[in-house]
């Protein structure tokens, strides 16, 4: 644990790219079989099952540490990591335990499987055992999640150093289904004949954001365009007379979207697409809104009225793999010929459609459909070079997302509270109101878009102007006139202002603005009215 | 005892009516009090200042030419009814707890203050009162500080693989009171230790009344940047970065604050090292220091001050909040700490 808590110091404490590579490279070189495969199971989200509940880890750390529930409770929010805060509230020591991860995670897993009182024992035991990073390293394995600045990217970088092998066949390899407890060091990364798992899908290809007009860009002629769905990327695979449904944050998703079972039936083994997964009905000419999506996910089972409310088709717009071979180096152009053929005789019934592509000479002309893009349910307009190959992860230069200007309004500060975690020292959460005659409603809450020169500049006036506390939350004097960006807008009984923004932040502070020239909840509606 | 406490909390700053003076205010008053130098407790435009003849210096180097008188440690001097006496703080060099008695009642305003002792400031004086009012900058129970030595090792650590990798370390730290007592800590045999400006004038003022610091060199335009092998620059966190900095090459960055504690602010500020140190008093600090007044009273000015508050209540004391302009340990450059 030592090893790997050393590991995750250096990369913890580096800003520098560079740095980080070398640290997990030298791991990954030198570290035992098992620590390795642990190592890159945790920093790709993959993790031994949950032992202990937090609500136990948390009643056993106020305990430790002596302290009331109450203010563990009110501490966490602040550090903002569950894992950080039991280590941080609990009796300084030193380390004293040198047993491996795996050794570890081993002990963890046994322990899942007693009762209680041995739980807490075991738990009690690491803590005083473990000091500093490390204990906090094993607070991470027990509450999960290890983000901390290792991409998928970074790692490959990593193990294609210490192995020699090609950065896009270690991606490949590290996509999809795998675990330590299934698989070796030696079937994962080293082995030549590696079994293609059925199921393991391909990096996707991810756009960069155009920003100003796409004449920079060169000839139009060399791009083809296409909507840019508001919907779900994801990878449809088909091999074996199975199928396999995969997000881009590479999570399985088959079973959440059973309509698509069956596209066995239209489309050959040995196929592989990458498409954005949308809530469409049979004869509508546009998808339903992202609101109607949002209700399939997170459903792993889904009862059947949903099902027939808000149907789901994957609109396709590439194809990886045809005929079992793979077909990501092939130019754009090529790919999207034999998928438009293999996509041309699909029934309105298949569950698989073809992502049309928008015909146009000039830029101006794509400008012009970006324009109406809102009308199709679309969030702006794809663009892909004729002639790119399907390269892994974010690249500029061959695919570009042109998204739609968002929507604004103008708006007035009326609560803020302290952030956390990176932020405890600045407010950066606030609540935003629309004026209702002579009175402030509220109807937004946003907590990003201003630098950081901005945050300190408002945490210092909110110090100076708040009018009441509660609890976290200061009420402070209106003044401060904010653009709000969102990129939809619903009703929402819930809400007293009876809308709800999709991702509002704050994208202009007003300090040009008289707060009576803020908009109002008319205007709102009136937004509601046409987008909602 | 009097009806009316002797100290009240107004929109200018904390008020003595027997005496007639504020102490730390923040809008303009005729008579302050001033705990220390740091520019939320020390504010222009007041018509009259006293602070410790240690404090003075600072002030004076920070405010200009103001109407100021000194006082020692522990010297009471009477004000109106009231008897006014301050008592060291352990903050940075020269700062007070500002004790006032009117009656029989006895009220400790603390200012800023740290029990540990950092080897620099006049150590923390334990006050017996019946009132006592309090920062809680860093109270809770997730901030607690290991001692001055063992981060003294990790900073000395640093610079000394910087030094082995041919870059200049920089340390980020406020120009009063953080910067020497890092000063203080660091091992010159090393290399060479430079000083951005901010730094050094502070320090000429500190060194000239006598405090121990180590040589330093102040950078100017003249420097050869390139010859300053294995230094160490201490500068304020504003010039961390900036094309001032950039001068010298090859360099790693550190910042030194009690918010280095927290990861997530760690990351988000640190550079490339954050060290945890800070000149405020840690969980365990603040309820040791609140314990040994025996006040049952405790007004919490700054920090988080709801939680903190509500701790004190369960616990036995009468304790309540306090709106303050007051703003403890900031990471901004322009910031007070």
């Amino acid at each position: 644990m030592i090893r790997f808590a050393a590991l995750f110091n250096t990369i913890d404490q580096s800003t520098k790219t560079n740095a980080k590579v070398a640290a997990l490279a030298d791991y990954f070189d030198s570290a035992p079989d098992e620590d390795r495969m642990w190592t890159m199971a945790l920093f790709s989200g993959r993790r031994p099952k949950r032992a202990v509940t937090t609500t136990k880890l948390r009643e056993w750390a106020a305990e430790t540490a002596d302290i009331p529930l109450w203010l563990f409770e009110e501490s966490y929010p602040i550090v903002g990591d569950l894992a950080e805060t039991i280590a941080l509230v609990l009796p300084l020591s030193e380390t004293t335990n040198d047993d491996s991860l795996t050794q570890w995670i081993t002990r963890l897993r046994d322990a899942s499987q007693t009762d209680d009182a041995a739980r807490k024992a075991f738990v009690l035991v690491a803590w005083e055992t473990l000091g500093g990073t490390e204990r906090f390293v094993f607070n991470k394995l027990i509450t999960g999640g290890f983000r901390m600045g290792v991409s998928q990217k970074l790692m490959t970088r990593a193990l294609s150093k210490a192995t020699g092998k090609a950065e896009a066949e270690l991606a490949h390899r590290l996509m999809g289904n795998w675990h330590p407890d299934h698989t070796s060091w030696h079937a994962l990364i080293e082995a030549d004949d590696a079994a293609v798992d059925a199921s393991r899908p391909y990096p996707f290809y991810l756009a960069y954001a155009l920003e100003g007009p796409p004449d920079a860009l060169g000839a139009p002629e060399n791009w083809r365009a296409e909507w840019k769905w508001d919907g779900i990327r994801g990878q449809l695979i088909l091999r074996d007379g199975q199928h396999f449904v995969w997000s881009r944050g590479e999570e399985l998703m088959t079973d959440r979207f059973p309509e698509l079972a069956r596209s066995v039936d239209f489309l050959p083994p040995g196929t592989v697409l990458d498409g954005e997964l949308l809530v469409w009905h049979p004869h509508s000419d546009s998808p339903a809104s992202f609101n109607a999506l949002q209700k399939r996910i997170g459903r792993k089972t889904v009862p059947k009225k949903l099902l027939a409310d808000a149907p789901v088709v994957l609109h396709a717009y590439d194809l990886l793999e045809w005929q079992g071979e793979d077909l990501r180096d092939a130019p754009f152009a090529e790919r999207r010929k034999i998928l438009e053929e293999l996509c041309a005789p699909l029934p309105v019934a298949a569950p698989v459609r073809l992502s049309p592509q928008l015909e146009f000479t000039k830029w101006d002309e794509l400008a012009d459909l970006r324009d109406v893009a809102r009308d199709e349910n679309a969030e702006g307009i794809m663009l892909k070079r004729s002639d790119s190959p399907y390269l892994v992860g974010r690249k500029k230069g061959d695919w570009w997302k042109w998204k739609l200007a968002p929507l604004t309004i103008d708006a007035v500060m009326i609560y803020a509270q302290a952030g956390h975690g990176r932020r405890a020292n600045l407010f950066t959460d606030f609540t935003f109101a629309v004026w209702d005659g002579n009175e402030l409603v509220p109807f937004a809450k946003a907590y990003s878009g201003l630098t950081d020169a901005e945050f300190r500049e408002i945490t210092k006036w909110v110090r100076k102007n708040t009018l009441q506390r509660f609890g976290p939350v200061r009420q402070v004097t209106p003044h401060h006139v904010f653009e709000i960006a969102f990129e939809g807008i619903q009703a929402s009984p819930r809400h007293k202002s009876g809308v709800a923004l999709r991702f509002p932040r704050m994208s202009r502070w007003r300090q040009d603005k008289p707060l009576q020239e803020a908009n109002t909840l008319e205007d709102l509606n009136d937004m509601l009215r046409i987008y909602g | 005892m009097n009806s009316s406490p002797a100290l009240t909390f107004t929109e200018r700053g904390i008020y003595c009516a027997a005496g007639d003076f504020h102490i730390d205010p923040w809008r303009p008053v005729a008579r302050a009090l001033i705990t220390h130098g740091h520019a939320d407790h020390a504010r222009s435009g007041h018509g009259h200042y006293l602070a410790t003849h240690a404090a003075l210096p600072v002030m004076r180097h920070r405010l200009g030419d103001i109407d100021a008188q000194g006082i020692a440690f522990g010297e009471t001097i009477r004000i109106g009814d009231a008897s006014v006496s301050f008592h060291p703080a352990g903050h940075v060099p020269g700062s007070a707890q500002i004790r006032v008695e009117v009656g029989r009642e006895v009220w400790v305003a603390s200012g800023d203050y740290k029990t540990e002792p950092d080897g620099l400031s006049e150590p923390f004086e334990p006050l017996k009162c019946h009132h006592f009012i309090t920062e809680s900058t860093f109270g809770l129970p997730v901030f607690r500080w290991q001692a001055q030595t063992h981060v003294a090792a990790q900073i000395n650590a640093w610079w000394a693989k910087c030094a082995a990798e041919g870059k200049t370390a920089f340390l980020g730290a406020y120009a009063l009171g953080k910067a020497q007592r890092l000063l203080s800590m660091l091992d010159p045999e090393i290399g060479p230790i430079l000083t951005h400006g901010a730094v050094e004038a502070t320090n000429a003022v500190l060194r000239q009344q006598g405090l121990p610091l180590p040589d330093t060199l102040g950078v100017t335009p003249e420097t050869d940047h390139k010859a300053q092998k294995g230094a160490l620059v201490l500068a304020p966190p504003s010039a961390l970065g900036s094309a001032w900095a950039r001068k010298f090459g090859p360099q790693e960055t550190a910042f030194v604050s009690g918010w280095m504690q927290l990861r997530g602010v760690r990351r988000r500020r640190a550079g490339d090292r954050g060290f945890v140190i800070s000149d405020h008093a840690d969980w365990n600090g603040l309820l040791t220091a609140i314990k040994e007044t025996g006040a049952e009273n405790i007004y919490v000015t700054h920090g988080y001050t709801e939680i903190f508050t509500r701790y004190l209540n369960e616990n036995g004391w009468h304790a309540q909040v306090v709106p303050t302009e007051f703003e403890g340990e900031s990471l901004d450059a322009e910031g007070s700490e």
